[in-house]
């Protein structure tokens, strides 16, 4: 046999992606991203044009100048990913920007509708589609700066526990704190107010608290897998391995109780459940987590009235429609729904206003309604394509918390539409959750946009092409060293 | 006002259909096992033919359970190092722990100066050891071995 091969001789890494042929070299498609954000700014453009067409109003430059500022600020975001995140995967964005930008059209739209609507309270309609633009702005400023400072998104693992902490704090903050700062608003006690600005700190605890499990799991994977009884023909965890899952479940279930918010806890749970699964691919957790799920809602169903309320609005909300807290809302869903039909009502052309809440929790059904279920179907795709990338991102990374974090981002967005586009559409109980970046709301933009930087930080990672590795300092073997004698010193 | 309608829907489809294009274009772009079986970047096609010659790599235990990484002539580095072939999340791993390299039609498991050894079957590897069909290398909590 012959000699060693050196260590450094080969570099096994670099050559598998780069020096095979340079033409395979992976391309960052910087290039393509450009030309699909100036499609989704064209396609928001129209969409806007449309809804000034069917609201009658005049047409003028003005639109154009619209569409060209909102192409200008994602060409900055572009212009942040190609300075930061090369390699970056490059549909993510622009499915957000065409997501973002017909939520901006339908909030603007929703704006139309209601204006000089006097409330029963005396107060009129206050246009919110401008505060959106803004947030958006925000939002996009927010990304950069994640990308910026963030060059690695391994860094995150390293402050899991003190996310994870922040993230139970803001979380439960609204739950517990008097109600003058943080007050209940349609039932739910999530915001917290600041001066002027209410915020949700939900949204960004979300991201905070999968950030920690990713973490969490990664260092402790060992003990989740280690096998108890088998049962079933699944593996079922010790029982003692089990006190995480519960704690998640406790938080869960304070959630719903003193916040009164389904719809959160409901989506926190289901990412540490998806998070375990992911780590372990134990079955047993989900169907154990699961089982834990359905015991909870049943008690809470039990106990409170307001789960009870949204239950029968879910069962039957014609019957219900004139009742306090009633299935008014949900109804008026569904007959936008049913109104639009397969082609839509066409953009500015239904009657959002008749669906409280059209802008946040139920933006959905007025999208629903206004193209139909050709344009949901496709607003539905979009999606899952920026799901699909960013699990398709999480699979290619090559660390354990890359993946854990980058597969939970990408499930909670879909999970997300799930709980609301279900809710919206009778499929499952009604949560009140805001579809991601289609709903008014600065928190949950803001979330989201960071959502987004992280999940291109994991892309550009999985993307990138292996840097050849530093030359090591070579030393033989210690078996091939030679002898030296050394004197010892008189 | 129906040909708009129908007009804008279109767009929005094709909206969809160019980003699907994109991914699909970018499918084989970035794939997390860097040395899986691409179609374009097989090298060795005519050792991979013969019958006998291993042509992939399938980790039997530990964290990494399922992982299968095809050979395609280019040696294998195993350790915590990020631009190892196989990273592994062991903390009874070194950092370059261990390298199969291919000599001829065979497969050779040599290691790297680990703290915790590398195993071929019970037997610690201390000079390079050609690896059989199906002979697992244990390495810290992980397990591999090569399949044909």
């Amino acid at each position: 046999m012959g000699s060693p091969v050196p260590v450094g001789e080969g570099s096994p890494g670099a050559s598998v992606a780069t020096s095979t042929s340079p033409g395979l070299r992976a391309p960052t498609r910087r290039g393509t991203e450009l030309v699909m954000l100036a499609f989704a700014a064209g396609l928001v453009t129209l969409a806007l044009i449309l809804v000034e067409l069917n609201q009658e109003r005049s047409l003028s430059l003005r639109i154009l100048y619209l569409g060209l500022a909102y192409l200008g600020l994602f060409a900055c975001a572009h212009l942040a990913v190609r300075r930061w995140a090369p390699y970056a995967d490059p549909a993510i964005l622009p499915c957000v920007a065409l997501l973002n930008g017909l939520g901006l059209v339908v909030i603007h739209r929703i704006d139309l509708a209601l204006e000089g609507t006097v409330f029963p309270d005396g107060s009129t309609w206050d246009p919110v589609a401008f505060k959106q633009v803004i947030w958006t702005a925000i939002g996009l400023l927010l990304f950069a700066a994640t990308l910026k400072f963030l060059s690695d998104h391994r860094t995150l693992a390293r402050f899991g526990y003190t996310f994870g902490l922040v993230g139970l704090v803001a979380l439960m903050l609204p739950g517990v704190l008097p109600g003058f700062i943080a007050p209940e608003i349609n039932g739910a006690k999530i915001w917290l107010r600041i001066g002027p600005l209410s915020i949700q700190p939900g949204e960004f605890a979300k991201i905070l608290l999968m950030v920690f499990f990713a973490a969490f799991l990664v260092s402790k994977r060992d003990l989740f897998t280690t096998a108890g009884r088998r049962f079933l023909g699944m593996d079922l965890p010790r029982a003692r391995d089990l006190g995480p899952l519960f704690a998640a479940w406790g938080v869960t279930v304070a959630v719903m109780v003193l916040q009164k918010d389904l719809g959160s806890s409901l989506l926190f749970f289901g990412i540490v459940l998806v998070l375990l699964y992911v780590a372990t691919e134990r079955a047993a957790w989900v169907v154990l987590g699961l089982g834990l799920f359905t015991g909870g809602a049943i008690i809470a169903w039990k106990l409170f009235t307001h789960v009870q309320q949204r239950v029968a609005n879910w069962q039957d909300p014609i019957s219900r429609y004139d009742l306090i807290g009633g299935g008014y809302q949900i109804s008026q869903s569904l007959f936008g729904l049913a109104t639009g039909g397969i082609g839509g009502a066409g953009l500015g052309a239904g009657r959002p206003e008749m669906i409280p809440e059209a802008n946040t929790d139920f933006i959905t059904a007025v999208i629903g309604e206004e193209l139909g279920f050709v344009g949901f179907a496709a607003l539905l795709l979009i999606y899952m394509i920026f799901a699909l990338r960013g699990l398709r991102s999480a699979i290619a990374v090559r660390d354990s918390f890359g993946k854990l974090l980058g597969g939970g981002l990408a499930f909670a967005v879909c999970f997300q539409v799930f709980i609301v586009v279900g809710g919206v559409t009778k499929l499952i109980p009604m949560t009140g959750i805001t579809a991601p970046f289609l709903s008014y709301g600065g928190s949950s933009l803001l979330a989201n946009y960071i959502l987004v930087a992280l999940l291109l930080r994991i892309s550009a990672a999985a993307r990138a092409p292996q840097r050849a590795p530093k030359p090591k300092p070579q030393q033989p073997a210690i078996a091939d060293q030679h002898t030296v004698m050394v004197e010892r010193p008189k | 006002m129906q040909l708009t309608r129908a007009g804008f829907l279109v767009l929005l489809w094709l909206f969809v259909l160019a980003a699907l294009r994109v991914v699909r274009s970018d499918l084989y772009a970035a794939s997390g096992l860097r040395a899986s079986g691409l179609p374009g970047f097989r090298r060795s096609e005519k050792s991979a033919r013969g019958s006998k010659a291993p042509r992939q790599l399938v980790v039997t235990h530990g964290a990494l359970t399922g992982t299968r990484i095809s050979l395609d002539g280019r040696p294998i580095l195993i350790g915590r190092a990020d631009d190892s072939t196989l990273v592994l999340d062991d903390d009874f791993a070194s950092t370059r722990h261990a390298r199969l390299s291919m000599r001829g039609t065979d497969w050779y498991v040599e290691d790297l100066g680990s703290t915790n050894g590398t195993y071929l079957d019970r037997a610690k590897v201390t000079a390079p050891l050609r690896v059989p069909l199906g002979t697992p290398i244990r390495i810290g909590k992980t397990v591999i071995e090569l399949r044909s």
